[in-house]
């Protein structure tokens, strides 16, 4: 399971980081995106990896951490809106430029 | 519980969703653009108010916990007021204060929709980040603040502005991936995220969890080093503050230095150079990358070709500046810092407003063919001009002596890049200010309304109050520095609380 998890982990951010690097808007949005998925599956493991075990103190032995469990919801909310907030700033400048890459023009310094 | 620690959060939230109400509730189109300006300019007021309340609250007494739903720290999330803190609320106060007045006195707020509803979330953000005492409620304040300034940003713009802006939003997001994956480390080592519990907690790490807490330590002051733009990620700015309003500019003029506040924090309470877990690592990073920055950020100086981007660097090259005297995260640096985080801030905000000012009547580029401005402008950016490069009579000059005086140890090295870059700032803003006021050829600009200079006027005027006062301003960090290097009071008025 941690193997899993740890690849799981590594080949996204990679395809991330390898997206964001890329000249057109959508890409590097998909690899933003990637990225906090990354992000929320490395949160979850920093609670400890458990198979079985319930949040809820007292129904068994050794319950997982449910904070971690909270963070990623709060890390999701945000990851999403900010997902929102830029693909509508790429599609705004898509149009208002006539094309999408991210680098302009090249400009004075 | 002190219920006012919370007002400065709360406020602008409640307030920037009245703003929206108000401004679709209202059917005659006068109303519809009175109504957000009346609530949020005093809603601006009342959080001075607030802000200057908490100081003297802060200044009298240890620091204060206001816990978020009476849970107990650490199982709970706190705000926590100190001398710090309370210092930060009353810079944000003053310059939404100031930032506003202008807003009014130009109109910046009627080129798009919801400008103050965004205004004041801005500020909620700052506030937020100023006053949490928990590392992830950290994180939380920084996307609210970075959500309303991609807003800010891009605010009545379309094309090229939002291409510009896509790149801000892009690199603060992987920002936010880099803060998230350090909280994970520091939580999957510690166990909690509350900083007073931090603080506790680090020292005491075994040796084989030095490793771990220490690229978590370094990855959190990373992005605390992008937010304050620290070579090598400083790329983002330039563009981002040229192609922004110049009033949200002056606005962001703070936003660089929540990065410094945050890296303070860091520094000295969740992963002091004490504990034999961290060591001297993080001044160590920090402390060049901070000198590159000052030096770089005024090398460019010179050769901007618009005022906008001129303004960017200089407020790059003084980040820079206050991040070297925080870097050592000792008593000494962090007074001089301080004072001179006042300082820039206020520097920062007058000259992107005269830049503001200069663009509205057509002259941008630096190049001697744009039209002549009016004579009043002249004389504030001179005014401005002095601030920002560090000359005697205002405030930068006494900044940068008692930096340089808190860091002669160092003297070999601070003192060229210091000295060299304030050189180089003398050198770009009088080819800038020779070029727009005497090189200009074309017809005299018509004047500008007396109101738009009301705000630059003000920030001139608090930084002759703080030359003039020096004394006493230097006497209030020193105590505040000490008070941040020794966290002893701040973990206790946390309370923590541990498991039976």
């Amino acid at each position: 399971m941690e193997y899993l998890v740890a690849s799981a982990i590594g080949l996204m951010t990679a395809t991330g980081v390898y997206l964001i690097l890329r000249r057109r808007t959508f890409p590097v949005v998909l690899g933003l995106t990637f990225l906090s998925h990354a992000v929320n599956l490395f949160i979850f493991s920093s609670g400890r990896l458990k198979m079985a075990a319930p949040p809820i103190v007292g129904r068994v032995a050794e319950p997982s951490d449910p904070l971690p469990q909270a963070l990623v919801l709060t890390a999701i909310v945000i990851s999403f809106g900010m997902t929102a907030v830029i693909v509508l700033m790429a599609v705004g400048a898509r149009f208002g430029t006539g094309d999408d890459r991210v680098a302009p023009e090249r400009e004075a310094p | 519980m002190n219920h006012w620690i919370i007002a400065p959060v709360v406020l602008p939230a409640v307030l920037g969703a009245a703003t929206v109400l108000a401004g679709s509730l209202s059917h005659s189109p006068s109303l519809h653009r009175t109504w957000p300006r009346a609530i949020t300019l005093l809603g601006s007021l009342a959080l001075l108010g607030v802000a200057l309340l908490l100081l003297a609250q802060a200044s009298a007494g240890p620091p204060q916990v206001y816990r978020l739903g009476d849970w107990p720290a650490p199982f709970g999330i706190v705000l926590v007021l100190d001398r710090l803190s309370a210092l930060m609320l009353v810079l944000t106060a003053i310059l939404g204060v100031i930032g506003l007045m202008q807003v009014i006195a130009t109109g910046a707020d009627r080129r798009g929709a919801h400008f103050h509803a965004l205004w004041l979330f801005q500020l909620m953000g700052l506030n937020g980040a100023f006053l949490t005492g928990d590392a992830f409620n950290l994180f939380v304040f920084f996307e609210v603040m970075l959500i309303a300034s991609y807003g800010l940003m891009v605010h009545g713009a379309g094309g090229e502005r939002l291409r510009a802006g896509l790149h801000y939003v892009a690199v603060n997001l992987v920002g936010s991936s880099l803060f998230l994956i350090a909280l994970a480390m520091v939580y999957g080592v510690t166990g909690t995220l509350n900083m007073a519990d931090l603080a506790v907690k680090v020292p005491a790490l075994p040796e084989g969890d030095f490793a771990l807490i220490r690229v978590a330590a370094v990855l959190m002051v990373m992005v605390f080093a992008l937010k304050g733009a620290l070579v090598p990620l400083q790329f983002w700015l330039p563009g981002t503050y040229a192609h922004a309003p110049g009033v949200v500019a002056a606005l962001f003029a703070v936003l660089t230095k929540v990065g410094v506040y945050a890296a303070i924090r860091a520094g000295t309470l969740m992963f002091p150079a004490e504990a034999p877990a961290i060591g001297p690592i993080l001044t160590d990073l920090l402390w060049p990358a901070a000198l590159v920055t000052l030096l770089l950020g005024a090398a460019a100086v010179p050769g901007a070709r618009t005022l906008a981007r001129l303004a960017a660097f200089a407020a790059m090259s003084s980040t820079g500046l206050a991040f070297v005297a925080v870097a050592g995260f000792a008593a000494e640096g962090l007074t001089a810092g301080l004072y001179y985080v006042i300082h820039s801030t206020l520097a920062s905000a007058l000259l992107f407003l005269i830049a503001d000012l200069c663009i509205l009547r057509g002259a941008e580029r630096l190049d001697g063919s744009t039209p002549r401005l009016p004579g009043r402008l002249a004389v504030l950016f001179f005014a401005s001009a002095i601030a920002s490069a560090g000359l005697p009579p205002l405030s930068g000059f006494l900044g940068k002596l008692l930096i340089l005086e808190a860091g002669i140890d160092e003297a070999a090295l601070l003192y060229p890049v210091v000295l060299g870059g304030s050189f180089l700032l003398v050198v770009g803003f009088a080819r800038a200010g020779s070029a727009l006021f005497w090189r200009a050829g074309g017809e005299l600009a018509p004047p500008l309304p007396a109101r738009t200079y009301l705000a630059p006027a003000a920030l001139v005027l608090l930084m002759a109050a703080l030359t003039i006062w020096a004394g006493p301003v230097t006497g209030w960090l020193a105590e505040t520095a000490a008070a941040v290097t020794d966290p002893a009071a701040y973990i206790t008025a946390n309370a923590l609380e541990t498991l039976p």
